[in-house]
């Protein structure tokens, strides 16, 4: 068996060899160069434009303004499209706006024979705005006056949402309640993936070839076709290896414009690499996000409602919208278990700030900061052992979601929590940083998580997979769920080599996915491949099984039911050390007999009708310079619980990736705007805090591992869950440092020196 | 794709300085850490640049024969910190490099480079102006000295006069002789960061270890350019090396800084680092030179 073993990934030695082609690597050298042109207001009108000079330079090729592009506005979120109006994404951008919504806009683009020429042409293109006021604050943005950023959105409310459970009002009428309010705010961060966002396009018989650094090559598919006005099958999207994307890339960002600059040299090829200070501006962002929740408990411990109020800053586009704070939202009713109520209500509002998108947790490592931090200050406000706070209020087992029938199968929270607690020392370390003194103290925290493995019941997705013996008896498997780092095509392959039963050396993953030959799916967000990418492995190589046996009874005169294929050779299925054939001779037979010659392939498509509880936790320990507001993290342990586990190894670098994303989440990162202009402070990485190795411990991922009964290979999330936890765990151990308790993120020394000092610690 | 107009390449000290008078728009480019950063920025997009980095002559550190350090402007940041007279004689020098940046910058930067941009932050700016270095520099009329304080002119600007090169950094026996000094950078981040503020301290203490004989302190981004702190150490001259000492040197240096209030750091938190490093560097440096707190 190959699942649950740590083998090494299929892509290691071409990845650490520099050989792994990424689309920079692909591109002609004689490609012609895109720049797109940013606007230097934030909120405006283009009165203008004057590209007389800017032609003048030699290299420049072409000039495209905002008054060039089609009148077509189109949606960029990847997520499944839907066939009722009413639930397609909002469609809010133009390929280049007229309309500027935020510093940065992007207004027009050169396209030249060299970057050179390009940055020049840029430079000497003159712009005549008409400005309005911007609003970065999303509390502004709804009053009444504030700049309209989008017509068809009144008081910049791209969507408000709510609900309850019990009656919120009359279950707060019991006597005795306690009262904790808490407000939480979390900042504008980025993704910062390695790779910038890069493409290049060409066309080739009458139709565009994209070849970009995505997630999600199917969606830029259809994309580009809505985007340029025609028809979809004229796209070609390549995907290569890519070099991160966290979901920045489950955007279609610049691929339509790239398509449109190709276009407009009549097909001639366009390469367009965003810089890094473009891809802090103007791709996509995490929503900041601002929490009021108040709660009502028993002195006994027991919560009986809460409500909570979240407003997501969304910026100047729509991108993946309301779903991010619906995804919050969702958090703060599962996470706990309220015994009377829970009555929830959110905004998604329009600002002058970079449009927010998904990014790796999709709105938990907003909420869980909230809900994280509250439970402690309620534990705190009770004087109980915020251990036990948890334990009576958490999720149970049992739980099913009256929604999406979602059930908690497992006791998978006191399980991870138990881990943790023993791995970190959490009750011997509680004891000993109790009634600390002086300028450097020491304290332990955690926080619990909750995510959802994938979209159902909001989209039905669907992954087709696709499986081609060769002649040696190897396998071709191609699906659309994308690599994208995180190790799905190793993953792929294990699952793959134990359902047909041959040697996981004998699977080729084909890595890249190619719009035009491979088979239908939505590629990597959420944290859903392995899950749902796994069901269609599994359908397929059933499939593809079955008919190797079926060939196989034409060899060998047994009965399909009665034989297995097993570590790549045909046997009897009472004996599984009879080796009847090889599937080697069997291939070499299939494709070259004389009497039936068959390519045994097989293709399926698997709908995902189910969903997946992923719950885990993060204890953290850190030392806090009082004095000069800085906090070492000494120790950061996350637990999870998702299922069993495809390859130990990938799955535990998972962790410490999302522990790493957690780190800078929590004590560093955050995207800022000049107040006065709307122009971002710190697009760069050293003015934008990124956390570096220097700034991490020693990262410890552990498992539980409940096989989870609705997937295909018992797992379910990790992509994303590991970045959700570490930042309310780091805080709350702060809190236990210190006494001061940190509702706002990051927390640097902007944020902690005063802090300390308003609280007299200094 | 940089937009360089022209790169003109030393081949000596003589030569770099006829190359700054033929094109006197270039710009000097060492290592490159910095400029590259501008020229892809678009601020100092299409300009020519004199390269030095051939120049091997710029390279090293050396003593003369009257115990003067000689630091020649070349010298990477990790060599710098390797070398063995640096080790020996001004080790805070080594240690304050090698918080620059990380290991990639540090082998390609320069201590000249550093310098000679005039930066506040520059992480060997405070050790250096901490210990009164003097700037030799080569133009077309030769050499001259100039006492580093004077050297810092306003923030990006130092007194190079138009085909002025720096060719050495000089630090008298007098003052590192029997003198330890302590740097501390703090910064937002353990690694890839510049200063938030930066203190570089050093002291000469008695024979017996107890008193302070001499006191030097200077801070990067307390204001425009390095900086010394002459009150805290005229306070802390002649006292004994205590822990009290060191508060009142570090309440004293706030009369000497004056730094900005910015989205980079509020005055108050700098303000705030300015009293906390310098005693923790006066305690470190004390400890260096063997005194017991």
């Amino acid at each position: 068996m190959s699942v649950g073993k740590s083998v090494p990934r299929v892509d290691a030695y071409d990845k650490v060899t520099g050989r792994a082609k990424y689309t920079d690597d692909m591109v002609e050298k004689n490609a012609l160069v895109g720049k797109v042109m940013h606007s230097t207001i934030a909120n405006g009108w283009v009165k203008s434009m004057d590209i007389s000079e800017a032609e003048k330079i030699p290299g420049v090729v072409k000039i495209l303004t905002c008054m060039d592009v089609p009148d077509i506005q189109f949606p960029t979120a990847g997520h499944p499209w839907s066939t009722d109006a009413s639930h397609q994404d909002v469609m809010d951008r133009k390929l280049l706006n007229r309309r500027v919504r935020l510093y940065g806009d992007d207004i027009a683009a050169v396209i030249a024979e060299d970057e050179v020429a390009a940055s020049r042409a840029i430079k000497a293109i003159r712009v005549e705005y008409e400005q309005y006021e911007h609003v970065l604050d999303p509390y502004e943005a709804m009053k009444e006056g504030a700049s309209q950023l989008h017509d068809e959105y009144p008081n910049n409310i791209l969507k408000h949402s709510g609900f309850e459970d019990g009656d919120f009002e009359e279950a707060i009428k019991e006597e005795g309640l306690i009262r904790v309010e808490g407000t939480y705010e979390t900042p504008i961060v980025q993704h910062c993936h390695i790779e910038p966002p890069v493409s290049y396009c060409y066309m080739e018989n009458g139709r565009y070839v994209v070849v970009a650094s995505t997630q999600i090559p199917h969606i830029v598919r259809r994309v580009v076709g809505q985007a340029l006005g025609i028809s979809w099958g004229k796209v070609r999207v390549v995907k290569p290896y890519i070099g991160g994307g966290f979901g920045n890339k489950q955007d279609v960002l610049y691929e339509p414009l790239n398509a449109y600059m190709c276009q407009q040299v009549g097909g001639r090829l366009v390469k367009l690499e965003i810089s890094r200070e473009e891809t802090f501006y103007a791709t996509r962002v995490r929503h900041a996000m601002t929490f009021n929740i108040v709660s009502y408990v028993r002195p006994s411990g027991r919560i009986v409602a809460s409500q909570c109020k979240v407003v997501s800053n969304q910026g100047a586009y729509a991108s993946h919208g309301h779903s991010v704070v619906s995804k919050s939202m969702t958090s703060f009713r599962q996470l706990y278990n309220y015994e009377k109520a829970c009555k929830v209500e959110g905004y998604t509002v329009y600002t002058n700030t970079a449009a927010a998108g998904a990014m790796r947790g999709y709105g938990t490592p907003q909420s869980v900061f909230a809900i994280e931090s509250h439970a402690e200050d309620i534990a705190n406000t009770l004087g109980m052992d915020p251990l036990e706070y948890r334990r009576m209020n958490m999720m149970p087992v049992g739980y099913t979601d009256p929604f999406s029938k979602n059930v908690n199968y497992f006791d998978s929270l006191n399980q991870c929590i138990s881990r943790a607690r023993k791995a970190i020392d959490y009750d011997q370390k509680r004891k000993l940083y109790q009634e600390q003194t002086g300028p450097v103290r020491r304290g332990i925290g955690m926080a619990l998580l909750w995510y959802n493995t994938a979209v159902w019941p909001i989209s039905l997705e669907v992954s087709s997979c696709r499986m081609v013996l060769n002649q040696d008896g190897s396998v071709q498997i191609q699906l659309a769920e994308t690599e994208i780092g995180q190790g799905a095509d190793t993953a792929f392959a294990q699952m793959a080599a134990d359902t047909l039963g041959i040697p996981f050396e004998k699977i080729n993953t084909i890595s890249t996915q190619d719009t035009d030959v491979t088979p239908f799916g939505l590629g990597a967000y959420a944290s859903r491949q392995t899950y749902v990418g796994g069901m269609a492995v599994k359908k397929t190589a059933v499939l593809l099984k079955q008919k190797i046996l079926d060939y196989a009874h034409e060899m060998t005169r047994m009965l399909p039911e009665d034989i297995d294929l097993v570590d790549g050779n045909i046997v009897w299925k009472t004996n599984k050390n009879k080796i009847l054939l090889s599937l080697e001779d069997l291939a070499q037979e299939a494709f070259y007999s004389m009497e039936h010659a068959q390519h045994i392939t097989a293709e399926a498509t698997a709908q995902c009708k189910s969903n997946a509880y992923s719950l885990g936790c993060a204890f953290a320990e850190v030392e806090v310079d009082i004095p000069l507001g800085k906090v070492t993290l000494l120790n950061l342990v996350n637990v999870h619980d998702c299922g069993q586990l495809i390859n130990p190894q990938l799955a535990k670098m998972q962790v410490h990736g999302g522990m790493s994303m957690a780190i800078g989440y929590g004590l560093s990162e955050r995207l800022m705007y000049d107040e006065k202009t709307g122009k971002p402070l710190n697009d760069n990485l050293l003015d934008y805090k990124l956390s570096t190795t220097m700034d991490h411990p020693d990262l410890s991922a552990d498992f539980v591992e409940n096989y989870e009964p609705t997937s295909a290979y018992g797992t379910k999330a990790l992509g994303e869950p590991p970045a959700v936890p570490g930042a309310p765990a780091i805080r709350n151990a702060i809190l236990n440092a210190t006494g001061v308790a940190i509702n706002k993120l990051p927390m640097n020394p902007h944020l902690l020196y005063p802090a300390f000092r308003d609280a007299g610690l200094i | 794709m940089y937009d360089i107009e022209a790169l003109y390449e030393a081949s000596s000290v003589e030569n770099a300085v006829e190359l700054l008078q033929e094109h006197p728009d270039a710009i000097v480019i060492a290592g490159g850490s910095d400029v590259l950063i501008k020229i892809r920025e678009g601020k100092l997009a299409g300009c020519s640049l004199v390269s030095l980095q051939k120049l091997d002559e710029l390279r090293g550190v050396n003593m003369d024969e009257d115990g003067t350090l000689r630091i020649l402007p070349l010298t990477s940041f990790s060599h710098i910190t390797k070398n063995p007279l640096i080790q020996e004689h001004i080790n805070v020098l080594g240690e304050a490099v090698d918080m620059v940046g990380g290991p990639q910058i540090r082998n390609i930067g320069t201590i000249g480079g550093n310098t000679c941009n005039g930066v506040t932050s520059a992480d060997s700016g405070s050790t250096l102006v901490a210990y009164d270095a003097i700037m030799e520099i080569t133009g077309p009329n030769g050499k001259r000295q100039l006492p580093i304080s004077e050297f810092y002119v306003k923030a990006g600007k130092v007194a190079l006069e138009p085909a002025e090169i720096l060719t050495a950094i000089l630090i008298p026996k007098e003052s590192y002789n029997n003198c330890k000094g302590h740097y501390i950078k703090y910064a937002m981040r353990n690694a890839m960061d510049i200063a938030t503020l930066g203190c570089s301290v050093n002291v000469r203490l008695s024979q017996d270890k107890k008193t302070v004989e001499r006191l030097r302190i200077a801070y990067g981004v307390a204001g425009p350019v390095p900086m010394r702190a002459p009150t805290a150490e005229a306070k802390g001259a002649g006292k004994p090396a205590s822990e009290e000492t060191a508060a009142l040197v570090a309440k004293a240096a706030l009369e000497d800084v004056n730094p900005r209030d910015s989205w980079r750091a509020s005055k108050a938190l700098r303000l705030q680092l300015v009293e906390e490093l310098t005693k923790r560097a006066f305690i470190k440096a004390v400890e260096l030179s063997g005194g017991a707190l």
